[in-house]
């Protein structure tokens, strides 16, 4: 205990010393640090951030319901459903693929510039509309590692009582797939909140859109540093609940008495 | 009269491999028949077969004058009438004991909540659960988790009991109590098909013994005469070295 505590006060106060005693430390201060700037931008950047909260949870609605039809329309199985999965994959593969920033460009600069007429303008829409295509496409391949982790004969075992597929699926394979995944669903979420200060590009006033204006207004970096601290505040208590979530889980797998599988012999 | 169970010609192969070649056995209404044999000799396939987990090659199966195999029948209907206990278990691990037994009879057969509720109790006490009833099942022992998976499968009140050697996964203290419950069944008059390692119980508790070897049924008989005057060299055998390791 004391050792951990020496160690951290020499490693950190060395650190704070060579940041303060460097040369350009006073400019950096007065255009980072600048206590007038952060007081007055402060309301306004967090005022903003109700923007970046309003898209991560409309959005989140969203992905977390549209990753997992597609990560149960992936698993369909039979010929007759080829094209779905086909379709789905598709799709997954290809929002995977493409930038963020590109697919939020290309909607909300694209879409509204066809002028059909009635269609949306507000680029809000938009921006929910792409972070919706792009993190579903994550989010239901998580959705699906927890779909294939829930052992078949449970699925044998729910169909041997005479539960359809879907009813299978519904009662028994996906309550334990989703609450598996819940750490890992919480770390995309995390990444969705960050990456809202993305859709700034097509025009709507979030967070950081906000920071770049006070910036430009008072020809000072501080609005920056606030916007940094306002995520920081929001995104590690999450992060640490996930840890707590994952660390519980792992705790419970090695106690757990349930036999997992049945011996590979004895299944024929 | 109808019999419970007709098998006939079944072939089911996994890739080159010809699991069961041509199965014929009749199971009449009330009867026991245990499977015995080597481990791969087929005895899992052919159960899995019957409750249509696995699609068979060729051949029919009848269940109560039902041709379940045809391509017309509807498969959950089908599994409706014939429970199966796995050896593992296979509880659903999410849900307490009570809604392991329930869903069945609320989903699929439609019972409102409480009166799946009552029938559950009922069953659960009939074979000693009732104090389990709210539990988890990691919470309960080997030997009342297949308990629980055998009131699950009864809950559905199936004309046709399969069960997959459900005590191989067992502590050899905790085999006793499920064999208790399948005697009990069997007393009930509940048409069985049992596969089973268990030669003494199976000697105790079955009407006849399949003897199977390579994917057919080499030979059958009542217990006395299967354990004591096997007919095939193969059948005396399996039961020696069954005897060798102490299980008979």
């Amino acid at each position: 205990m004391l050792v951990a505590v020496v160690s951290s006060v020499v490693v950190f106060g060395v650190l704070g010393w060579l940041i303060v005693t460097s040369p350009g430390w006073e400019s950096v201060k007065t255009s980072f640090l600048n206590g007038e700037v952060f007081a007055e931008s402060l309301p306004l950047i967090v005022g903003a951030f109700v923007v970046n909260v309003e898209l991560f949870v409309i959005s989140e609605v969203l992905i977390l319901t549209l990753g997992l039809v597609l990560a149960v329309l992936r698993g369909v199985p039979g010929p007759v459903f080829l094209p779905v999965r086909i379709l789905a994959t598709v799709y997954v593969d290809t929002f995977r693929a493409l930038p963020g920033v590109l697919v939020i460009y290309i909607l909300g600069f694209g879409i509204p510039g066809l002028g059909i007429a009635g269609i949306p303008v507000d680029p809000f829409i938009y921006a929910v509309l792409a972070l919706t295509l792009i993190y579903s496409a994550y989010v239901s391949e998580v959705y699906r590692a927890g779909i294939d982790s829930v052992h078949p004969s449970q699925e044998a075992a729910a169909r041997s009582l005479g539960l359809s597929r879907f009813q299978a699926l519904r009662h028994v394979v996906l309550p334990q797939a989703v609450r598996r995944v819940i750490p890992p669903l919480l770390n995309d979420f995390i990444g969705l909140q960050k990456d809202t200060v993305l859709v700034s590009y097509i025009g709507v006033v979030e967070i950081f859109r906000q920071s770049q204006i006070r910036q430009a207004a008072t020809f000072n970096f501080t609005p920056y540093v606030v916007t940094a601290l306002v995520f920081l505040v929001v995104t590690i208590p999450l992060a640490r609940l996930t840890d707590v979530l994952l660390a519980r889980q792992g705790a419970r797998r090695t106690t757990s008495r349930v036999p997992s599988a049945m011996p590979a012999a004895d299944s024929l | 009269m109808t019999a419970a169970l007709e098998i006939e010609g079944v072939w089911k192969s996994f890739g080159s491999l010809d699991v069961l070649r041509g199965i014929d056995l009749t199971l009449a209404e009330h009867e026991v028949v245990c499977l015995i044999g080597a481990s791969g000799s087929g005895k899992s396939t052919l159960l899995r077969c019957i409750n249509l987990l696995e699609p068979i090659d060729a051949g029919r199966i009848t269940v109560e004058g039902t041709a379940i195999t045809d391509d017309r029948v509807d498969i959950n209907r089908v599994r409706r009438g014939i429970g199966i206990v796995f050896q593992a278990f296979n509880l659903f691990p999410h849900m307490t004991v009570l809604d392991n037994v329930t869903l069945g009879p609320r989903k699929v057969l439609g019972r409102p909540s409480a009166q799946a509720r009552t029938d559950a109790l009922a069953l659960l006490a009939r074979f000693g659960l009732e104090e389990k009833a709210l539990d988890y099942p990691d919470r309960l022992s080997g030997g009342q988790q297949q308990r629980v998976a055998i009131v699950r499968a009864l809950a559905m009140q199936p004309v046709l009991l399969l069960l997959d050697e459900v005590t191989s996964a067992l502590d050899p203290e905790l085999v006793a109590e499920v064999l208790s419950v399948i005697r009990e069944l069997a007393g009930a008059g509940m048409t069985m098909l049992i596969a089973t390692h268990e030669m003494g119980f199976a000697r105790d508790v079955a009407n006849r013994i399949c003897f199977l070897d390579e994917g057919r049924i080499l030979e059958q008989g009542p217990p006395d005469q299967i354990f004591r005057e096997p007919r095939e060299e193969r059948t005396r055998r399996f039961l020696q070295r069954i005897i060798e390791a102490g299980r008979l």
